[in-house]
């Protein structure tokens, strides 16, 4: 179908490609053209030069080529531009014409092999005559060439092959196709990669590696080439990877070491070479590792789960690995020696290729060309790789794991690798580091309660021992392993030789035969528990100790020695056990006979001792239990437990049986249940009890200033006579200071306690004290002020006593306490009255008034008051003799005594003035049934009081009392108390109940210092108690005087009686 | 299917331990011990973390052999699944329900009145569902 009219050209629209032709290959039925034919055109990426590829027959016929006109003159064109000519260039007349011809430089027929190719560039030749297409023949050869140069006949047959078709040098190529094609791109793309490294195009050079290695694994991989194959992909993958680091895509190394790793993990190769893929495998592991921590060392950040240990690691498996496969593979007969000719050997002493065998350099073909030269070979190699120290490789790939599982935190994994260290140390017979490395790690694993693995390790570390002829870390080792001392299995069989003869040495060495296990570092066969019965004993008992062992191996045990070592050395000698019984302190030896341990049971030893009366009140701590197994005389090993208890798996265990409800099996007698043993390390000697009685008799609450008396009676119970008593008392120490300062304590009640007296009176003489015997001590205590308080009576004695038939001087004591309140015995409450007892604020010069004293019992015991007396100050005077008025009243709780003194003021200076008006000292005492009491004084301080003068005073003259209709006589005084003449004005307001005579309302004038006299003649209307008529005054010179005032002075009522009849014998007598 | 299964204590000592027998039994030990290194910091970042009732704590780290899986219960008992690094057919969640089988038979376990918490497991039941889970070698 024609093209529509408007379309483009095909042609003009692609993109135009060199068109090169290859011809001489039969990609149908040859598998090697076809294989030629796709490494130039399949998957051709478009980086690549763009050239379009066309498989041609030999003899195709290209399109002829028309003469060139020499000249245009003449030339009449027919078009512009002709229809064929851009397919033509395109698609028919190639640029380059590539002969394919199979022919090796050493073909037995090279002669006709040569023509043929010849004629075939010929046929090309003529085919394109005129035009400038390029011819170019490859030669397509089973053979590896040789190293350019080497090879005569190749140099020579190809200058003959250029000559005889007419080919210059550049244009005869030599494919070996046995190389595969793809290794040549390989190369090249390797080439490129490196190349742009240089360049330092890493990009670039990252995807050209990563090109090289995808086709590495493209590759045909046989027995002879792996090796090849294996160097070359690590070697990319090495380039890879650390550009990846480089380009910080730390995930695309990882996972391209994976997918190396797993591209290569099943590439064994040769079986009898099989450590030498180990070897590898190792390597690249290692190389990883290294690249890996180069870029943590350049700032990338690594976690716990992926770091560089685990490469480390598994190199370090791998290495392992191999040292197993070469320990298989290169045991040979001692007869077989290395092979002469060395078969490693090369004429340049190097290889031509990475990873190719020395012996056949070059060889591509499946097979190898020399089967004996193979064996000789694969033979050096095995000897060589004998020679390898493994063990070292190993423990330094371990150790460089190791440091790495450190930084990121993993201590298990960390003593996993330590202990494949130390078990490696160990196939390397380096004992000393093996037993370093693996002791380190086994208190790790022992803490964790990982058994299976501290038991493995610990058979490792019995085997260190016994060679090295550590005899005390063997002893210890089979200790926990349980083991019974025999050559150890599974050792190399020399190193026991010498290791007997060590034994032998270190067995005749003497001194050397104590050996100490501290047990709570490991976890032995023999459990301990030490306990005392109680924790405290009394001087005057015996100190009891117990210690329970038992034995968890599978044989009966027996042992010379157990002793216990306590904190005070002193008793050491009587917790001993020993196989001869020489100790005669030991209070139960014949108990104590059996020094043989039966597996599982559990026995019991015990101790007994007297304490030393100078270690009364202090602690016995069970420093260490000792059991020695072996001869005092020969060899011995003693297993120490610190504190009487405990291995390193005890706290565990302990808890779990705390835990368990598995019922407590009822066993024998004399027979214990481990689990319910506890522990007692420590125990407390305290001092004998006492045996006397203490007994207080007193009457509280205490009241506040008098001399409490309290009787202390002591009683002996003792057998004995107890010397040296002695009383202490007093309030007891540590209280408020306040009350120190405020108590007192004495002897004699008779007179009260100064500051002179203590709170406490200590180590009061009582002297010796028979059985049965009694002493009553009073005392006497003054407490100054109120509120509780704690006193102490403590008596202290010595008694002789005898303890397992030894004599002590016991110093006992008892102590007892008693809390006394104290209280107030009575409140005093005192108040100035006027003489019609109205309360007065202040007091009037020279105006008599009242002091009124209550005395309000607070005491729950009656209180006797002895005396009481007004010690007035200078500013006030009684107006009569003041004689006490409550003497010899007893007051009940409760009660209340009262008495009054008249006091007047003298005159004050100023008007008015606060005084003060002196004290009240009351003489009282308890009213005990118990027996006399001393008197104690209390003194009041007497209030301050307002002392004013006064301008007028006023006061009434009348008879007590009235009678009705009888008259009633009234003297008004006044006095004019200033120095200025006083106009007073005098009212009487009218009553009812009186009539009166007398001036109603006056006015007058008082002089200075005068008195006024005013008489009235009341006439009582009403009985009974009656409203005086108002005296009204009014001072016109003193307003501020008020008549409210001035009748406070004044009597305002009076009592009015009836009238009597006639006769009656009460009224006469009124 | 698993070839190792453990149940360590809180204290990280094995209550229960068991593994094919074909491989050392030891390096399955060994492998389920240092786990607990990751074990141990997963739950010490847990808390930090959102969502603290997710018992699961996935594959804790792979070796050249074998995957290993944790799971951590709320009183802190780890249980360790390793399964062998050719099986790719299994998937995480098949992981987890082996995880929530043995958490449930593990509960079983803490039930019974007579079984001492801290103890070895030695229950029949619980061996059998471990023996469910287990690679089966003939």
């Amino acid at each position: 179908m024609r093209p529509a009219q408007w379309d483009l050209p095909p042609e003009l629209c692609c993109r135009p490609l060199a068109f090169v032709a290859l011809t001489g290959l039969d990609v149908v039925y040859n598998a090697i053209h076809r294989a030629i034919w796709d490494a130039f055109c399949a998957n051709r990426r478009a980086d690549r030069v763009p050239i379009s590829f066309k498989v041609l027959a030999g003899d195709h016929e290209y399109p002829k080529c028309r003469t060139k006109r020499t000249s245009y003159e003449w030339y009449i064109p027919k078009g512009i531009v002709k229809t064929g000519w851009m397919n033509k260039h395109l698609n028919l007349v190639p640029a380059l014409v590539v002969l394919f011809y199979e022919l090796d430089w050493d073909d037995p027929q090279w002669k006709e092999k040569q023509s043929e190719c010849a004629t075939k560039v010929e046929v090309v030749r003529t085919s394109l005559q005129g035009r400038n297409t390029k011819v170019a023949v490859v030669l397509i050869q089973k053979k590896t060439p040789l190293p350019p140069g080497e090879d005569l006949v190749a140099s020579e047959r190809a200058s003959a092959l250029c000559g005889a078709c007419d080919l210059s040098g550049k244009s005869l190529f030599v494919l070996p196709h046995t190389d595969h094609l793809v290794g040549y791109i390989i190369r090249h793309q390797f080439k490129m990669g490196f190349f742009s490294e240089l360049k330092q195009d890493t990009q670039n050079a990252l995807k050209y590696y990563r090109t090289a290695y995808s086709l590495v694994h493209e590759l045909r991989a046989h027995e002879s080439n792996t090796l090849e194959i294996k160097t070359i992909a690590g070697f990319i993958n090495y380039k890879i990877c650390r550009l990846c680091f480089q380009h910080n895509t730390p995930l695309d190394a990882i996972a391209q070491f994976r997918k190396h790793i797993d591209l290569c993990k099943k590439k064994i190769g040769s079986a009898e070479l099989a450590f030498e893929h180990t070897a590898w495998m190792s390597k690249q592991f290692q190389s990883f590792g290294d690249l890996f921590d180069e870029a943590i060392k350049l700032g990338l950040t690594a976690i716990q789960t992926q770091n560089p240990g685990f490469y480390y690691q598994q190199a370090a498996y791998y290495a392992q690995e191999r040292k197993q496969q070469a320990g298989h593979l290169c045991s040979h007969e001692p007869g077989v020696g290395y092979p002469a000719p060395d078969p490693l050997e090369t004429s340049s002493g190097a290889l031509d290729f990475y990873g190719q065998r020395a012996w056949r350099q070059g060889h591509q073909s499946i097979d190898p060309p020399d089967t004996e030269k193979e064996k000789q070979g694969i033979l050096a190699i095995q000897i060589k790789e004998r020679d390898i120290l493994h063990s070292e490789l190993i423990i330094a790939l371990l150790s460089n794991a190791v440091a790495q599982f450190k930084k990121y935190k993993c201590p298990r994994m960390k003593s996993h690798l330590m202990v494949q260290m130390g078990e490696e140390y160990y196939h390397a017979k380096d004992y000393t580091k093996a037993l370093k490395l693996l002791d380190y790690v086994m208190c790790d694993y022992r803490t964790e309660r990982w058994w299976s693995l501290l038991t493995s390790i610990l058979c490792t570390a019995l085997k260190c021992s016994y060679l090295m002829g550590q005899v005390k870390d063997y002893i210890t080792y089979s200790m926990e392993l349980n083991e019974v001392p025999e050559p150890e299995p599974d050792c190399d069989s020399a190193s026991v030789i010498t290791a007997q003869s060590l034994w032998c040495d270190r067995v005749s060495l003497a001194g050397n035969n104590e050996f100490t296990i501290e047990v709570q570092d490991y976890v032995p066969f023999v459990q301990c528990k030490a306990k005392f019965l109680s924790p405290s004993f009394h001087i005057d008992e015996p100190v009891q100790l117990h210690v329970y062992v038992r034995a968890d191996c599978p044989h009966p045990l027996r042992f010379s020695k157990l002793c216990i070592s306590l904190s005070n050395q002193d008793y050491n000698q009587y917790c001993l056990l020993e196989e001869a019984q020489k100790g005669k302190d030991i209070l139960e030896p014949s108990t104590q006979e059996n020094m043989c341990l039966v597996p599982g049971k559990t026995r019991k030893y015990c101790f007994k001792f007297v304490a030393k009366t100078e270690d009364v009140g202090k602690k016995i701590e069970i420093t260490s239990v000792g059991l020695m197994l072996g001869r005092e005389t020969g060899r011995y090993v003693y297993l120490n437990w610190r504190g009487g208890w405990g291995d390193a798996a005890s706290s565990h265990e302990a808890l779990q049986a705390s835990r368990s409800f598995k019922r407590r099996t009822r066993l024998p007698d004399q027979q214990v249940d481990w689990d319910t043993v506890s522990v007692q390390s420590s125990t407390m000697i305290i001092s004998r009890v006492p045996k006397i009685s203490v007994q207080l008799t007193h009457e509280p609450p205490a009241l506040s200033n008098e001399m409490y008396c309290m009787t202390v009676t002591i009683q002996s119970e003792e057998d004995a006579v107890a010397k040296d008593l002695k009383l202490t008392s007093g309030l007891k120490p540590g209280q408020d200071a306040n009350l120190t300062q405020s108590t007192r304590i004495a002897l004699n009640g008779s007179e009260v306690c100064d500051d002179s007296h203590p709170a406490l009176l200590p180590d009061i003489p009582l002297g010796d004290l028979k059985p049965g015997q009694k002493i009553v001590k009073p005392l006497y205590i003054h407490c100054v002020s109120t509120g509780p308080r704690v006193l102490l009576f403590h008596v202290a004695y010595s008694v002789h006593a005898t303890v397992e038939d030894k004599d002590i001087t016991c110093k006992c004591h008892k102590d007892e306490t008693v809390t006394v309140e104290t209280v107030v015995p009575f409140e005093v409450a005192m108040k100035f009255v006027s003489r019609k007892f109205e309360h007065l604020e202040r007091v009037y010069v020279d105006i008599p008034f009242l002091l009124m004293m209550d005395i309000l019992s607070a005491s729950p015991w009656p209180i006797e008051l002895m005396d009481s007396e007004v010690q007035l100050a200078s500013s006030m005077t009684a107006i009569d003799q003041p004689q006490s008025q409550v003497e010899g009243v007893t007051l009940q709780t409760n009660e209340c005594a009262s008495e009054c003194f008249l006091l007047k003021c003298p005159p004050v200076q100023n008007g008015t003035s606060t005084v003060a008006s002196g004290h009240y000292i009351i003489s009282w005492k308890r009213k005990s049934v118990l027996g006399e009491t001393s008197v104690v004084k209390t003194i009041v301080t007497l209030p301050h009081v307002m002392v004013e003068n006064i301008a007028l005073y006023v006061h009434a003259e009348m008879p007590s009392f009235g009678r009705v209709r009888e008259s009633l006589p009234v003297r008004y005084h006044i006095e004019n108390r200033t120095g200025l003449v006083q106009d007073v004005e005098i009212s009487v307001e009218p009553s009812d109940a009186f009539m009166f005579s007398g001036l109603k309302q006056v006015r007058m004038r008082i002089l200075p210092g005068a008195e006024q006299e005013m008489l009235y003649n009341f006439y009582p209307l009403k009985a009974e108690y009656q409203v005086l008529p108002q005296l009204n005054i009014n001072l016109l010179r003193f307003p501020n005087i008020s008549s409210q005032l001035l009748r406070r002075f004044l009597p305002s009522h009076i009592f009015v009686k009836p009238q009597g009849r006639n006769g009656d014998a009460s009224i006469e007598a009124a | 299917m698993a070839v190792c299964i453990a149940v360590i204590a809180k204290e990280n000592y094995p209550l229960y331990i068991r593994s094919i027998p074909a491989q050392g039994e030891l390096k399955f030990h060994y492998t389920v011990h240092t786990s607990l290194d990751v074990v141990e910091e997963k739950i010490s970042g847990v808390g930090k973390a959102a969502d603290q009732r997710e018992l699961y704590l996935g594959l804790l780290y792979p070796t050249e052999d074998y995957k290993v899986y944790g799971y951590v219960t709320n009183s802190k008992v780890k249980f360790v699944i390793v399964v062998d690094s050719s099986n790719t057919s299994l998937r995480d969640n098949e992981i987890r329900s082996m995880f929530r089988k043995l958490h449930n038979s593990f509960t079983d376990v803490m039930c019974n009145p007579f079984y001492n918490p801290g103890d070895q497991i030695q229950s029949k039941t619980f061996d059998g569902i471990v023996s469910t889970m287990m690679v089966q070698t003939s």
